[in-house]
């Protein structure tokens, strides 16, 4: 690791060219782990200590290990439908390192004997297929995918797979699902993928930064990628910051940095003129921490004992002018749109409790509606077979705890006291003269 | 735009990639149900397939109609209805005619707190059309859609599937302007 701290993204500019990725060290690890047995590869990814960086956290070696030895066909399948809102690293690996992605995939293909990968990236990154795509070409015409991978003896073939639109096909089981040329529904687990998964065959499934670290891991060794991080998160994690912030942009840190290193001191802080009002600090899943939890670290363990959840890495910085009931309201109405209908408490819930946060928005809501909401949270959470009903419950429950008088006002005052200041008004109310 | 907004927006040029330039459309000389037998042979199974084919179906007549699923059935082997009930499942997925330029305006939290929404009501002023709608010329389709994915360069605007970003209201008329000179 050099002196910036950066492992994936230590470079500017990019690497799509396959001889700049090959210039920069590209493809050695490929061979060294051709060169070791399949088992002792997953072992240098279970020392690192990796952890899935889509939002699970899970430990990405003892993950590979579940797949039962010797069992064909087996599946690999890359989780490249970034959907999470407030994430967008993944689309900045692809754009940027691509061939660190094929590398990753290559290696961990071999290590896990797959017969195939598929990468399923969401249909709307078309320019990022299209770099996947002729960095895949760009493989196959040096040797590294394909028959008999550098003279290996192993075969490897990856699938470009373009999603439709559907957030729900980020959960692993509906992607397998989708990937089966069917609506995408989760499926319930066990049995889990490693088990039965794609054709109801062994598979692993990985996001796109977990895997484009796998390189990068073998060339290290695992002990030294477990050097960096804290005890239980180790590496680095390609943070996602938005919102009301002055250098928006993904930024790879170490797991020991604070939600402060990464706001403040890389993102620059507040807009001139603006305090903050509350963090989203894992995507919009995540329940809100405050400005007093700065200090933060960003690692699983911290945030998770701050009262949140690190989740896709996706900090999303609010601002004092914000709205925080309209903010829940943009939050419930995705949820609800990305519901794919499997489980009434997730179905129902995400609907009625939609409407009742857009009734309090309006104004339209009685005295005790507050509570009500509360009470459809507690109806939908853990109680689904995926966690999109979770994803809905846990963060609109925690924009009301902690700004309850702000809900409660607007029933006392009949609407929205913020129309004139909060950036979000303008979704819902006329204010700048043109018809709503 | 307030001058805060505008700080952000900034900030967000100097972070983002520089992105590709767009590859050349693929070759559309083979018949569509050539196209779909060619998908069809990627995979171990043949049901999945069946969003590719979809997609290769919208392509070839720019939404997917009664009988664009016909054919997609014929060349999968499967039911319209089938292929009907997937799509329908999909927000990329045009099951009406639409625009011959679609503009899709992301209204999620993080755009939405630098303005998306103010793109989005500059769009509907300049086109006079609700979100959801297309101008009764048929040039323009606007839509709201849910995070595209570019949450740190919002407001993210996706036109014929090119993401524009950040994308402030003050773009509005010179990309309609730029689009309105094109043919088609």
């Amino acid at each position: 690791m050099s002196e910036t701290g950066r492992i994936l993204l230590d470079f500017d500019g990019d690497r799509r060219n396959i001889h700049a990725y090959e210039q920069a060290g590209g493809y050695a690890s490929l061979r060294s782990a051709l060169g070791m047995e399949a088992a002792d590869v997953v072992a240098t990814v279970d020392t690192s200590g990796l952890r899935g960086r889509g939002g699970a956290g899970f430990p990405t070696g003892r993950k590979a290990s579940f797949l039962p030895k010797g069992r064909t066909p087996a599946y690999l399948c890359v989780n490249a439908d970034e959907s999470e809102p407030g994430t967008f690293k993944d689309r900045e690996i692809m754009l940027r390192n691509p061939h660190a992605l094929i590398e990753g995939i290559l290696i961990m293909s071999y290590a896990m004997s797959a017969t195939s990968a598929f990468i399923y990236i969401r249909g709307e990154y078309r320019t990022e297929f299209e770099v996947l795509k002729r960095a895949l070409e760009e493989a196959h015409s040096r040797g590294y995918v394909g028959r008999n991978v550098l003279g290996s003896g192993y075969d490897a073939t990856i699938v470009l797979h373009r999603g439709a639109g559907a957030y729900i096909c980020g959960e692993e089981t509906a992607l397998l699902t989708s990937l089966e040329g069917e609506r995408g529904q989760p499926r319930s687990k066990p049995p889990f993928p490693a088990i039965a998964g794609l054709y109801a065959a062994p598979t692993l499934v990985n996001n796109v930064e977990t895997l484009a670290s796998v390189p990068f891991i073998v060339k290290m060794g695992g002990e030294a990628y477990a050097a960096v991080g804290t005890e239980r998160s180790k590496g680095t994690r390609v943070f996602s910051l938005s919102g009301n912030v002055k250098r928006p942009g993904n930024y790879e840190l170490p797991l020991t940095a604070t939600l402060r290193d990464l706001i403040e001191g890389h993102g620059g802080g507040m807009p001139e003129g603006r305090t903050m009002k509350a963090i989203i600090p894992g995507g919009s899943s995540t329940p809100l921490l405050m400005p007093d939890q700065l200090d933060t670290g960003l690692d699983y363990e911290s945030i998770a004992a701050a009262g949140s959840m690190a989740g896709s890495g996706a900090v999303v910085v609010i601002d004092d002018r914000t709205c925080m009931v309209q903010l829940a309201l943009r939050v419930a109405e995705f949820y609800r749109h990305e519901s794919c209908g499997k489980c009434t408490p997730c179905r129902e819930g995400t609907k009625w409790g939609t409407d009742v946060v857009r009734r309090i928005e309006d104004g339209s809501a009685r005295q005790g509606e507050v509570d009500l909401l509360l009470n459809v949270c507690d109806r939908i959470l853990g109680k689904n077979l995926c966690p999109l009903g979770d994803a809905f419950a846990m963060p609109i429950a925690s924009y009301v705890t902690h700004f309850r008088e702000e809900f409660q006002r607007h029933i006392d005052e009949g609407g929205c006291p913020f129309v004139e200041q909060s950036p979000i008004a303008s979704l819902y109310h006329d204010v700048s003269g043109v018809p709503a | 735009m307030d001058p805060a907004t505008a700080e952000t927006l900034a900030g967000a040029v100097e972070t983002r990639p520089q992105m590709p330039a767009p590859l050349p459309p693929d070759e559309r000389s083979a018949p569509l149900r050539d196209r779909i037998l060619a998908a069809v042979a990627l995979y171990p199974e043949p049901r999945s397939a069946l969003i590719p084919a979809l997609r290769l179906a919208q392509e070839e007549y720019g939404w997917l109609s009664t009988e664009a699923f016909e054919q997609v059935a014929d060349a999968t082997g499967f039911t319209p209805a089938l292929c009907k009930s997937v799509a329908s499942f999909y927000d990329m997925y045009r099951l009406h005619p639409a625009g011959a330029h679609e503009i899709c305006v992301c209204t999620n939290i993080s755009c939405a707190l630098v303005g998306a929404g103010e793109t989005l009501r500059e769009f509907s002023r300049e086109l006079g059309i609700e979100p959801g709608s297309t101008t009764a010329d048929g040039r323009f389709t606007l839509r709201t859609v849910e995070c595209y994915g570019g949450c740190g360069w919002g407001p993210v605007v996706s036109v014929d599937e090119r993401y524009h970003e950040p994308f402030g209201p003050d773009r509005v008329r010179p990309l309609l302007d730029e689009l309105r000179g094109q043919p088609g």
